[in-house]
């Protein structure tokens, strides 16, 4: 495209955001100039990260420019000197990770994602007792009870306005059939107002104590007794109605999201979640919904899962897939002096950036970054979904969209680089 | 430049050919006629007392998809004994019930077959299971897409919306989904399910729809029909696993109404309730019925001993048969109002009456059903066993005397309650030719594939003949797919992508406007997101997409 010209800006229609996990699809996004205005339906998150410049960068080694093609080589120079390398981050679309995979095979290397504390606890309920789980159009047409513990999803900005409040559903669900409670610590529960005005319910408990409010739950629901006035502050005959609310609901929901766990006990927590929607569902239908899959982590997972049959986090060190979720973890392997080499990948934000560690670092990540430190290759990359086409998983973990482009970048893609890397390797 | 493959012993069903000696040529990836006498033939293989045939083809194996990802992430225990260390030719993986993709890809080539067939994938999660398959190497591939549980479509069916408009939208269905054709699952029960039905008989109404499963089987065998789609409606029928559910499968044929009806993996579908135990074996009035109905064909779903997940779009049964899991951990999803799945990890064990005599079942099925172009081989991988079994199972179904062995190892009763002893068939190679290549393509409309003839794609598998079947059918000597070379002594030599293949039924696009205000309305996808185009397949890298022509 002509950079100079004042063309009539191109506008795109259902445009995928892929900035959070919930990846609205509906964006109207005009491209005048190369400069990305949101038309319809973006949230502050996506005003943002699609609305900015993109600013001048270079790819360097140990901070001074160089050309594409000398980083791409300095890359392989790295890897080929590292017997034990770690690939962390991984945010990227499908086809990065695809490429990533491939590279930590031949390379040896340890497979992590910049999400990946909050991840596995999900995948460590999921392999200890499984789980009954939804997806965002059932919650949408169907959920008459939705329970949100321990988040308020206000890091997913638009899940309410896509799946809560949402004008018309197929069986007719109105906006008065739909009960929202929140349990958790600090809250904000002002999307769970109905647009009637109707206030939704607020157990307020310290994050540490939600597992043993559902587990108190779970304890009613069966019929069990309790014999104690409160429970984590609760009072008894609260937690009571929420039990018989959770019994009479049609299609009760379950609604956390891992990185809002940030406790020692995460998993049991999550498992007290799921283990009261299967129970229930003996009777009635409940079903869980985890919000995640920020920075691609749902998408790394389930490609990591085909390739290796593991989810994240794995060890191709001895030239098969290991799998440890605690060990392999990118603070453990580097406290353990375990890698040699860093490969870090990021190209959807700059909010969580590489660490900084003593061995050489190879930083792939959005123009934006200000790393702390002065990495010994740094490769400025594309965006996908907004720079590229792709593929990346909804949190669902079901739904995979196709990302497109809405803008010509400067910059490669993850993609096309570790391609590179892996061809002249 | 021709390859010639000289001097083996063919068997070709497509062209009557059983075990009669014939040279094979190949040219630019096809067998073609026998070259003139100064053509040049680049390399000969002398295959003398080898056995030739087609390369095999699986017709019903979960490889690619949601349920199949939720199993190998929930099970890493699963592939622990069977991890795959990277080669220089291969990727690394691992093996066993749920093993990736790049390991499925070299173990069917390994194992002479060329084309796997995904028989679940959901619409709405179509795009994950051609991402699996493409990275699902060395096969051909395709997917049928499962609808019967979708709220469109229910709403159509209960609005009585005329035949042509739901076969446009079926005909939409496959081309945004990118399928080879159409599978319904406990047809509306994991709809019911939803609804919180627990169970559906096949005239038992949907709660919230007001239509059964017969009005929905009626209406796709219909949609099928009319759109031209070489396969059948591939049927997985209502009551999966119940016992008695043998008289909803003989229902389900007359339902079909002379019209052509895959029912797939029916051993799961062919039990009584006879005995101390009410379980008894119906695949005595099921094998009956499928001989006198040939509009029908069926694949088995044997049951084979040992540790494997069951994974399945069911999750109405999926979710009543969770009790039975081992080891106790299970899943069960909704999904998008279009469909659902469930995975529970089973072991099947020899000494268990239930499964000794499933296992019975299926053998009986196999050996009662006459007609082997209406019976194709498979264990519905990983369902009723890993597909890696498949060599051991064609030994069950050639040799008596080694089935009769296996008999006397399993739980007595449900030897004694299965007429399998008495059952003195022994399948034939050419059989077998039939069963695992001619018939699925033929059924799946695949013209060029599943033969040797001339124009024929030159995929092809070698074996030696080795009384032993199991060994046999374990290591072939060489796999050919599109002329190269690609497995040599049951090892790859060289990876290649297969191809993907799809359908381009014509129908009324005048439907996707009222898709698209459906959509707009109640889904989390708008249509233009939901569809894949030729694009995204390719790019992945397997290679191409293959248009086969509808009927």
């Amino acid at each position: 495209m002509d950079k100079t010209s004042n063309t009539t800006p191109a506008i795109t229609r259902d445009v995928i955001c892929p900035f959070c996990g919930i990846l609205c699809d509906d964006l109207v996004i005009q491209n005048q100039d190369e400069r990305l205005t949101i038309l319809e339906n973006g949230c502050p998150k996506a005003v943002t990260s699609f609305e900015s410049d993109i600013p001048n960068n270079s790819p360097k080694i140990k901070g001074k420019n160089v050309t594409l093609d000398d980083a791409i080589d300095a890359v392989c120079h790295i890897l080929k000197k590292s017997h034990a390398p770690l690939f962390a981050g991984l945010g990227s679309d499908a086809g990065g990770i695809r490429q990533a995979m491939h590279l930590a095979e031949k390379t040896g290397a340890v497979l992590d994602h910049m999400h990946g504390n909050a991840l596995i606890r999900n995948t460590l309920v999921l392999q200890d007792l499984g789980w009954i789980t939804t997806t965002m159009s059932e919650i949408r047409n169907r959920a008459d009870l939705i329970i949100f513990a321990g988040t308020d999803a206000t890091n997913f900005p638009r899940f309410f306005e896509r799946v809560v409040w949402n004008k018309q559903s197929m069986f007719n669900l109105k906006h008065d059939d739909r009960q929202i409670v929140y349990i958790g610590d600090t809250l904000d529960t002002k999307a769970g107002i109905n647009p009637n005005g109707k206030r939704p319910t607020l157990l307020n408990c310290k994050t540490e104590h939600i597992g043993e409010i559902f587990s108190s739950l779970h304890a009613l629901v069966s019929g069990a007794s309790i014999d104690v006035t409160q429970i984590a502050g609760i009072k008894l005959s609260t937690l009571k109605k929420l039990a018989e609310q959770m019994k009479s609901a049609k299609y009760g929901v379950i609604v956390w999201s891992p990185a809002d766990l940030d406790i020692p006990h995460a998993e049991l927590t999550i498992q007290n979640f799921t283990e009261i929607a299967k129970f229930l569902t003996r009777f009635t239908r409940f079903a869980g919904f985890s919000l995640a899959g920020n920075d691609g982590a749902t998408t790394a997972n389930n490609v990591c899962a085909w390739q290796s049959g593991y989810p994240l986090r794995v060890n191709f060190n001895k030239g098969y897939p290991d799998y440890d979720a605690h060990r392999y973890s990118t603070s453990s392997v580097l406290k353990n002096n375990e890698v040699d080499a860093l490969l870090w990948i990021s190209s959807f934000s700059s909010n969580v950036n590489s660490p900084r560690a003593s061995i050489p670092t190879i930083v792939l990540a959005t123009p934006d970054t200000k790393l702390n430190f002065k990495a010994d290759v740094y490769i400025p990359v594309s965006t996908p979904g907004v720079d590229h086409t792709g593929q990346l998983f909804r949190t669902d973990s079901v739904v995979a969209l196709p990302l497109k482009q809405v803008r010509q970048s400067p910059y490669a893609s993850v993609n096309s680089i570790l391609k590179q890397v892996i061809e002249r390797m | 430049m021709y390859i010639k493959l000289a001097n083996g012993i063919v068997y070709d069903p497509v062209h009557g050919i059983n075990g009669e000696h014939r040279d094979i040529y190949i040219k630019d990836g096809h067998i073609t006629r026998k070259p003139s006498s100064n053509a040049k033939i680049g390399k000969t293989y002398d295959l003398k007392g080898k056995i030739i045939m087609a390369g095999a083809i699986d017709i019903h194996t979960h490889i690619g998809g949601g349920k199949v990802n939720i199993a190998r992430m929930m099970l890493p225990e699963d592939h622990a004994a069977d991890l795959v260390e990277k080669t220089d030719l291969t990727r690394s993986g691992c093996g066993n019930a749920a093993p990736s993709t790049m390991t499925a890809g070299y173990r069917y080539a390994e194992m002479g077959y060329t084309a796997c067939f995904e028989p679940a994938m959901l619409p709405a999660n179509a795009r994950q299971a051609h991402m699996e398959m493409a990275d699902t190497p060395m096969v051909d591939k395709g997917a049928y897409a499962m609808l019967g549980s979708d709220d469109f479509f229910l709403r159509m069916l209960a609005s009585k919306k005329d035949q042509a408009a739901i076969s446009d939208y079926v005909g939409w269905i496959i081309n945004a989904t990118q399928a080879l054709g159409i599978k319904v699952v406990n047809p509306g029960g994991i709809s019911a399910f939803k609804f919180n039905q627990r169970q559906l008989e096949l005239d038992e109404l949907n709660k919230h729809y007001g239509v059964s499963p017969r009005d929905i089987l009626k209406a796709l065998v219909r949609a099928v029909t009319e759109l031209g789609i070489p396969h059948p409606l591939h049927v997985h029928g209502c009551n999966l696993g119940v016992p008695g559910n043998l008289n909803t499968t003989l229902e389900t044929i007359r339902a079909a109404e002379g019209m052509r009806m895959h029912l797939t993996h029916i051993q799961f579908h062919s039990y009584g309730t006879e005995g101390d135990k009410n379980f008894s074996s119906g695949a005595a009035e099921i094998a009956e019925a499928v001989n006198k109905n040939s509009n029908i064909s069926i694949d088995v779903g044997q049951v084979l001993f040992g540790q494997t997940v069951t994974a399945s779009g069911d999750s109405m049964l999926q979710y009543a048969g969770h009790w039975h899991a081992h080891p106790k951990k299970w899943t069960i999803m909704d999904i998008e109002c279009d469909a659902g799945c469930g995975v529970v990890p089973f072991r099947y064990r020899d000494k268990n009456f239930v499964n000794a005599l499933q296992w019975a079942i299926g053998l009986e099925l196999f050996l009662l059903v006459d007609d082997p172009w209406r019976i194709f081989l498979t264990t519905d991988h990983p369902n009723g066993a890993p597909f890696t079994s498949y060599p051991h199972l064609i030994r069950l179904l050639m040799d008596r005397s080694f089935r009769n062995d296996m008999m006397s190892t399993i739980n007595k009763e449900a030897a004694a309650a299965s007429t399998l002893s008495s059952i003195d068939r022994e399948y034939s190679l050419y059989e077998i030719a039939i069963m695992t290549r001619a018939a699925p393509a033929r059924s799946l409309g695949l013209k060029n594939r599943g033969h040797l003839g001339s124009g024929a794609i030159a995929d092809i598998t070698v074996y030696s003949n080795n009384k032993d079947k199991e060994k046999m059918f374990s290591k072939p000597d060489y796999v050919f797919k599109g002329g190269e070379m690609v497995v040599r002594n049951g090892k790859i030599v060289k990876v290649i992508n297969g191809a993907t293949h799809t359908l381009r039924p014509e129908f009324d696009n005048g439907i996707e406007k009222t898709l698209k205000r459906y959509f707009d309305r109640y889904q989390t996808v708008s249509l233009g997101n939901f569809k894949i185009d030729d694009d995204e397949i390719v790019e992945h890298g397997n290679g191409k997409i293959i248009v086969q022509p509808c009927m």
